[in-house]
């Protein structure tokens, strides 16, 4: 599982963490990605990193699918939290309890945190 | 039991490192062994050999490749990371490789255990 | 599970966000950073308090004394490296960062 927990831009931790990700699907590993707190923003729509110099990546998890990495999930209250609502993020994904992630993480033999 | 150990950021600026060798000496002081150790983010910055604090510091990445030599623990450092940063073969310490996220997905799946610190 | 987490939770909410997701039970190593959380009479002190009630708190001794930090938390448990490494053979982990 891997957990991503920055926001986007001011750090790379989630950008590299993307990367992580993709190439650990080509391996076929059984991956679960986990948005909580501030990774939640990396989800949102409408980024544009044009005028800060930096590479956006929200559509990155467009192709997840592709990937096969369908097994993704955001934490309610972060999203919560920031205002923000299913309909503001780039993808379909579940939005979950802590409760429920706290099971799914309890499950892991590998847990990553981005 | 096998350990795999992921180190998420960069020496002196971050306690990762240290609190990463400290636990894997206490591992093998234990019993266990240390399969690898994977840098990833700014940790790939942990076997420059370039590094040259002062006299009265820790030498981080001297300190990694004595460790590599003395338990026969390879280090390896993510290449996309490393690129990215200006890590290459040529400027790592004895005992590390650049590699993919290929090996560290190995090394996640074949160990009992996976530490990260960052 | 080992849940580690090894930021001041002054400065980060990484504590309280793991507590929100460990399972009762599990125990929750404090390394470098973390160990401020569980100086004794800090503003944390309840939520110490409200942690041990359901989940074993340790934290890493040398991470305390290299802090200056020697009254803790009561029923908070120090560890040394190799403590750390005795609750890692029992324990899958995860590292917070």
């Amino acid at each position: 599982m891997h957990v991503l927990r920055h926001a986007p831009h001011g750090t790379i931790y989630s950008y590299e963490g993307v990367e992580m990700i993709l190439i650990m699907a080509t391996y076929e590993q059984d991956i679960s990605v986990v948005f909580i707190g501030d990774g939640v923003y990396a989800l949102k729509k409408g980024q544009d990193t044009s005028a800060i110099g930096t590479k956006g990546f929200a559509k990155t998890f467009k192709a997840f699918d592709g990937y096969d990495v369908e097994k993704l999930y955001v934490d309610q209250l972060s999203l919560e939290e920031r205002g923000l609502r299913e309909d503001d993020l780039v993808v379909d994904i579940e939005v979950v309890s802590s409760g429920k992630i706290g099971e799914l993480m309890h499950e892991q033999d590998v847990i990553i945190h981005h | 039991m096998n350990i795999g150990i992921l180190v998420k950021e960069g020496p002196y600026n971050h306690q990762a490192s240290d609190t990463a060798y400290m636990f894997a000496v206490a591992a093998i002081k234990r019993g266990h062994r240390v399969d690898a150790v994977f840098l990833y983010n700014d940790g790939v910055l942990n076997v420059t050999k370039l590094m040259d604090p002062p006299q009265d510091d820790r030498h981080i990445s001297s300190r990694w490749a004595q460790f590599s030599l003395k338990h026969n623990t390879r280090i390896y450092a993510c290449v996309v990371a490393s690129k990215r940063r200006g890590i290459s073969d040529d400027i790592v310490i004895e005992g590390a490789d650049i590699t993919g996220l290929g090996t560290f997905t190995e090394i996640a799946t074949r160990n009992d255990r996976l530490l990260t610190f960052g | 599970m080992l849940h580690t987490v090894n930021k001041s939770p002054f400065g980060n909410n990484t504590l309280e966000t793991c507590i929100r997701f460990a399972a009762p039970g599990d125990p929750i190593l404090l390394i470098e950073d973390g160990v401020y959380a569980v100086q004794a009479a800090n503003r944390f002190a309840s939520l110490i308090e409200t942690i041990l009630k359901t989940n074993p708190l340790f934290a890493l001794q040398p991470d305390l004394t290299a802090r200056g930090i020697s009254m803790i938390a009561s029923g908070v448990t120090t560890v040394d490296y190799e403590g750390f490494v005795e609750l890692v053979e029992q324990h899958r982990v995860n590292s917070w960062l």
